[in-house]
């Protein structure tokens, strides 16, 4: 097989096991919820992972412009209009505007200053909505609120009760992100962004002004990661602060490496691993995170390119 | 009109004066080679005319615009291209994806999210011809941090040629080759000056090169202009034979 032909099946092989999720989940043991789980908490990882993968750039902040959105969304849903759509699009449009605003002032920063600025400016969201408990909710978080049917016109669809069709909803707006960020990562920009993350010298001196291009690149990422973030609060029907905690932050971070961060599918595989961990280890013992986090030492010191990279490399040789 | 027209600059860093009141008129077409001995201020030199950082004192005009405060990126904007004395490739590219982000960057295409089927074949019709004058054509598919040292020295160039620049600034293009590495590499400098017209300056330590190649050459000495003139004035100044042999001399 050639290289090309390697890779269409490959994607082919994704794609159709995400869209029969819920039919080999179920008999596996598992919950379409989960899967849901799986393909928002994945966007997000990849949404983190455009930064740190392609352009090079570590944000350990990244859980606040996703809590933003599913805040975003929960507001919308609560207080504007009873509307889906709308609660997607206010809450990637919360999470992406806060992040071009900040970012504006984060990039000039590098390497660990970056990631430090980050967390910091991403506290001060967490703070806010823990301590602003009359719009937030505070400790108990954003509820009264709940996704609404989609509506065609024609037809309806119940994506409240119904979870097949809140996974396919889920599904088609993971697919529309993700063939959005696939599509800016072939571009001219996006080979610039890897020209950053490659040699910020050179592409400074092939005339790239990096600072703007990590701003673009920051922007970008923020309104994915928020996407998600109100993908999640539609899922849970509530918005929790965590979500904006730093260490959510961490979980995204860890998503990406140990699925591989080079690669655009590892983070998704690294979110799988993750949930599904979690899912079940949760149930046995409260300690589930030191076993997770032994399985990321692993990962990281056997397998440095992630656990994608790995199955790559050797599918190659 | 001169491409490079430096004047009266100075560099210090904190109490190092690294370069102290040089000036430099290199005309369009020339190629001028700048030699001198270790820690002369050579590649501070380059650092302020391609703007890695400003001058102390003193201005930089391109092609006869004030460039002195303008960043790095403006000035490749500008028409100005660079190597470095350690070579800056991106090493998990293949010598094509590295020649291909100068050519789009080249074309105005920096910010685009999408690119047309006839502009990419624009590009890469562009990028084609660019590897074949760096003999490059057969290599475009490796990955750049798996090729030789010299091949690495010329994809550099290539990168730099890619950006269609007026001025071509290379530090040490032949650093750390061997015998039949230099010599191409001095072949397809003096191709990129004699054939495609380039205007060329160039920081090199290998004298046969600089002789062969430049049509002045400009000796800079513990931070100053020590000499300006052709090869042969150059090689019998006695202020340079000094300056190289040690000033016991």
């Amino acid at each position: 097989m050639s290289a090309q032909t390697r890779k269409l099946v490959a994607l082919g092989a994704i794609w159709a096991t995400l869209a029969f999720a819920p039919y080999w989940m179920v008999p596996l043991g598992g919950y379409t919820a989960l899967g849901t789980r799986v393909l928002v908490l994945g966007l997000a990882a990849m949404s983190v992972n455009f930064l740190l993968g392609f352009t090079g750039v570590l944000s350990f902040g990244h859980a606040a412009y996703f809590g933003l959105g599913a805040y975003g969304a929960g507001f919308a849903l609560k207080f504007l209009a009873p509307s889906t759509p709308l609660s997607l699009l206010c809450g990637m449009l919360l999470g992406g505007v806060a992040g071009a605003l900040l970012g504006a002032l984060i990039v000039r920063r590098r390497g660990v200053y970056f990631a430090m600025v980050t967390i910091a400016f991403g506290q001060v969201f967490y703070y806010i909505a823990f301590q602003w408990s009359s719009v937030t909710g505070g400790d108990d978080g954003l509820r009264g609120f709940s996704r609404q049917p989609l509506d065609f016109g024609l037809f309806s669809l119940d994506i409240l009760s119904n979870t097949n069709a809140f996974y396919y909803f889920v599904f088609v707006c993971f697919a529309l992100a993700t063939c959005v960020m696939a599509f800016i990562l072939r571009s001219p920009f996006g080979r610039t962004m890897i020209a950053i993350r490659e040699n910020e010298r050179r592409a400074r001196f092939l005339g790239i002004p990096v600072e703007r291009h990590i701003w673009i690149a920051f922007t970008l990422s923020c309104f994915f990661v928020g996407f998600a973030g109100a993908l999640y609060a539609l899922l849970n029907n509530f918005a929790d602060p965590r979500g904006l905690h730093y260490s959510q932050s961490g979980d995204f971070v860890m998503m990406a490496v140990m699925g591989g961060m080079r690669t655009f599918w590892g983070p998704l595989l690294g979110a799988a691993v993750f949930v599904v961990l979690q899912d079940y280890l949760s149930s046995i013992t409260v300690n589930w995170m030191s076993f997770v986090g032994m399985l990321f030492v692993a990962v990281v010191l056997f397998f440095p390119r992630g656990l994608l990279g790995f199955i790559r490399r050797n599918g190659e040789s | 009109m001169s491409a490079l027209d430096v004047r009266n600059v100075s560099k210090r860093f904190g109490n190092l004066v690294a370069l102290r009141d040089v000036s430099l008129t290199v005309e369009s077409g020339e190629l001028r080679a700048i030699i001198g001995p270790n820690g002369a201020g050579k590649t501070t030199f380059f650092n302020l005319i391609s703007g890695l950082f400003p001058p102390s004192t003193g201005t930089i005009a391109f092609d006869g615009r004030d460039v002195t405060a303008l960043p790095a990126h403006k000035r490749v904007e500008l028409g100005m291209a660079r190597t470095f004395q350690i070579t800056e490739i991106f090493p998990e590219l293949t010598v094509f994806e590295n020649v291909r982000i100068g050519a789009e960057i080249a074309g105005g295409y920096r910010l685009r999210p999408w690119i047309s089927r006839g502009e990419k074949r624009e590009i890469e019709r562009k990028v084609e011809e660019t590897l074949k004058l760096a003999a490059l054509d057969l290599k475009a598919h490796r990955l750049v941090g798996e090729l030789a040292h010299g091949d690495q020295r010329a994809a550099e160039i290539a990168m730099a040629l890619s950006l269609q620049p007026h001025l071509l600034l290379l530090d040490e293009p032949t650093a750390g080759m061997g015998d039949q590495e230099t010599y191409e590499i001095a072949e397809l400098i003096r191709r990129l000056h004699r054939d495609s017209n380039f205007t060329i300056v160039l920081i090199e330590h290998d004298m046969r090169v600089v002789f062969h190649l430049a049509d002045r050459i400009t000796v800079l000495d513990q931070g100053c202009l020590l000499a300006e003139g052709t090869p042969q004035d150059i090689a019998a100044n006695e202020a340079v034979q000094a300056a190289y042999l040690g000033r016991a001399a």
